[in-house]
């Protein structure tokens, strides 16, 4: 490597250090729409469906049918609080296998009548707990996940906020993934990376850094397939101009995905995940 | 999370000339390795061959390791590794309080082997099967890129001669070092998962301790049967996230096999030196042929009044993992 080109990606990634860190609080900001500030703007109708017919209802999960552009499209996303009483009942967007298996019912119903399916995925991860555990979470988020692997109708997932863990991904199975362009999509959250990694909670900045959580990046690293532009400054700046541009992009993948046969579309979906990773041979 | 569980790291030789698993070498400090933590008891390391590692006092279950693990479920000379020339890369550059990839080498040099998964075809009880065997001493078991395309890859041998795969999981969850790569490893064994569903191929999963996190939430939670061994760990959080974050005192049987077996996430909790046999007779009647004959269990004494006892033992070896998470 040059020296030049060593300068370069140092200067390029003390750069992209700061953006990590500043998406991570955009993406988290009290103001950002969520699931139901767009569904809201979005839909023309919407019926929430509420319960997975076995434990319980899940407020932090959003399931239900909408009116969206002249169709009716499955809508799932999690949702979490403004103030702190809705943030409790939320649980901070923190799913339960209660909503997963809602949204499953959703997903099933959706394949059965030939409604696409679009999920919003903003949690900073799954609900852990003893009753989450005892109640099947790692089950529920595994066959979210095959679900919407399979399913026969077109699915569009966007990340609208924080994407955490396995309780994002449990959603995020979808034709085509997009991310808007202030949200964060991670493994893991920083401040549990920089718990585990560094032994700290407070190195949650260098952690953030270092998991490049921001759409650019996973961009890159094939992950996301396109970014939804925010109005300047960040979505919590416009719901309504932020709500237009994402209904805008989903839409179009929608039109885009409806032209293609059912099986063709789950063996892409497939190919597309198998795809992802970095490894040499 | 791969850091919360300490399990010492066994070296175990490279020996792969005939593409036979080698078996593990004396450890270097056979002393902490091979006494009980549930009872104490202290074993040879032929002694903890010959019992498949489990205490034949209390039935406490040892960690194995991939290639034990291989030798120990599968027909003498019958397996043929594929993809062991996959390889991690560093794609984030990523560096905690070590670079990525100095861990990968003390790793690697550590166990032998290049990542924390081992595929190829087998025969079980001369049933061929595709096996995907993981090992947590390498690096916590943590499921980057390269244990998502060897999954990937068993799966697809496994369609190809129309045989069943058996997945053995023991892991921590995703590598983090790996991001939001690590994370879509998830989904892409589940999509692997899928094609076999589709294509009507059986899938069993053996979950050991401990299969926690992304690989729970994956393909080790989608089997169509689903076996555990007894005392394992099985849970998307740990105990310790659990408490540090919602504040609950996890109970003493926390995601522990036998807990799962309770609330109806798996199938079966099988003592190990039942394992082999069970598998076969699996594979056998998923495959819809002829039932699987049992061959004699157990040629060894030792090993034999293991089985015995791992029933009695469970309850002690449920106390042993306790302490374990409790000393974490």
């Amino acid at each position: 490597m040059s020296t030049t080109e060593r300068r370069f990606r140092f200067l390029r990634r003390r750069g992209a250090d700061g953006e990590s860190w500043h998406a991570v609080q955009l993406a988290r900001h009290q103001d950002r729409p969520y699931t139901l500030d767009y569904l809201n703007r979005i839909c023309d109708d919407f019926v929430e469906l509420h319960g997975d017919r076995g434990e319980g209802d899940d407020p932090a999960i959003i399931a239900g049918i909408g009116s969206f552009r002249g169709r009716s499209v499955a809508f799932v996303g999690h949702q979490k609080g403004r103030d702190l009483k809705e943030r409790t009942y939320r649980n901070f967007g923190m799913a339960s296998p209660e909503g997963y298996r809602k949204a499953m019912r959703v997903f099933e119903l959706a394949g059965r009548l030939g409604f696409p399916v679009v999920t919003l995925i903003d949690t900073p991860g799954a609900a852990p707990g003893v009753g989450a555990e005892t109640r099947g979470q790692s089950g529920a988020i595994a066959r979210s996940q095959l679900m919407l692997m399979s399913l026969p109708v077109p699915v569009v997932a966007c990340v609208i906020g924080e994407g955490s863990s396995g309780g994002a991904l449990a959603i995020g199975i979808a034709d085509r993934v997009l991310m808007q362009q202030n949200a964060i999509y991670t493994v893991i959250s920083p401040e549990g990376c920089a718990a585990i990694l560094w032994k700290d909670a407070g190195e949650a900045k260098r952690a953030a850094a270092a998991l490049r959580p921001t759409a650019d990046a996973c961009l890159d690293l094939g992950v996301v397939d396109s970014v939804v532009a925010e109005p300047s400054g960040g979505a919590h700046r416009d719901h309504g101009k932020s709500a237009e541009l994402l209904a805008d992009a989903v839409s179009a993948e929608l039109d885009f995905l409806g032209s293609l046969p059912a099986i063709e579309r789950r063996r892409l979906r497939r190919q597309k995940f198998s795809r992802m990773g970095a490894f040499a041979e | 999370m791969a850091e919360r569980i300490s399990v010492d790291i066994s070296r175990v030789g490279d020996g792969d000339d005939d593409g036979r698993p080698e078996e593990p070498a004396p450890s270097e400090a056979p002393r902490a390795r091979n006494t009980c933590p549930s009872c104490r008891s202290h074993y040879r390391e032929e002694e903890m061959v010959a019992n498949l590692r489990v205490c034949a006092h209390c039935g406490y279950h040892f960690p194995v390791t991939a290639r034990e693990r291989i030798v120990q479920l599968t027909d003498d000379g019958s397996w043929s590794e594929v993809a062991r020339d996959l390889i991690s890369i560093d794609p984030l550059e990523f560096v905690d309080s070590k670079p990525y990839p100095e861990r990968l080498d003390a790793a690697e040099r550590a166990t032998g082997l290049h990542d924390a998964m081992l595929v190829g075809g087998a025969t079980i009880g001369e049933m061929p099967v595709a096996l995907a065997v993981m090992d947590f001493t390498f690096l916590g078991g943590s499921m980057g890129s390269v244990v998502g395309e060897k999954f990937w890859r068993a799966a697809e041998l496994s369609l190809d001669r129309r045989m069943p795969l058996v997945s053995v999981s023991s892991s921590g969850g995703a590598r983090m070092q790996e991001g939001v790569l690590a994370l879509m490893q998830m989904a892409k064994t589940v999509a692997a998962v899928d094609e076999l569903r589709e294509a009507a191929v059986p899938y069993i999963s053996v979950m050991a301790h401990p299969t926690t996190g992304g690989v729970a939430a994956s393909f080790a939670a989608l089997g169509d049967v689903t076996i555990a061994e007894p005392g394992a760990l099985l849970s998307f959080s740990g105990p310790r996230v659990v408490k540090q974050t919602t504040g609950e005192t996890p109970p003493d049987d926390f995601g522990l096999a036998e807990s799962n077996l309770r609330h109806g996430h798996i199938d079966m909790v099988v003592p190990r030196p039942e394992l082999r046999d069970t598998v076969a007779r699996v594979v056998a009647l998923l495959s819809g042929g002829q039932p699987y004959r049992r061959t004699p269990l157990l040629p060894d004494l030792g090993a034999q009044r293991a089985v015995g006892r791992v029933i009695s033992g469970a309850r002690k070896a449920i106390l042993g993992r306790r302490n374990e998470h409790v000393d974490d």
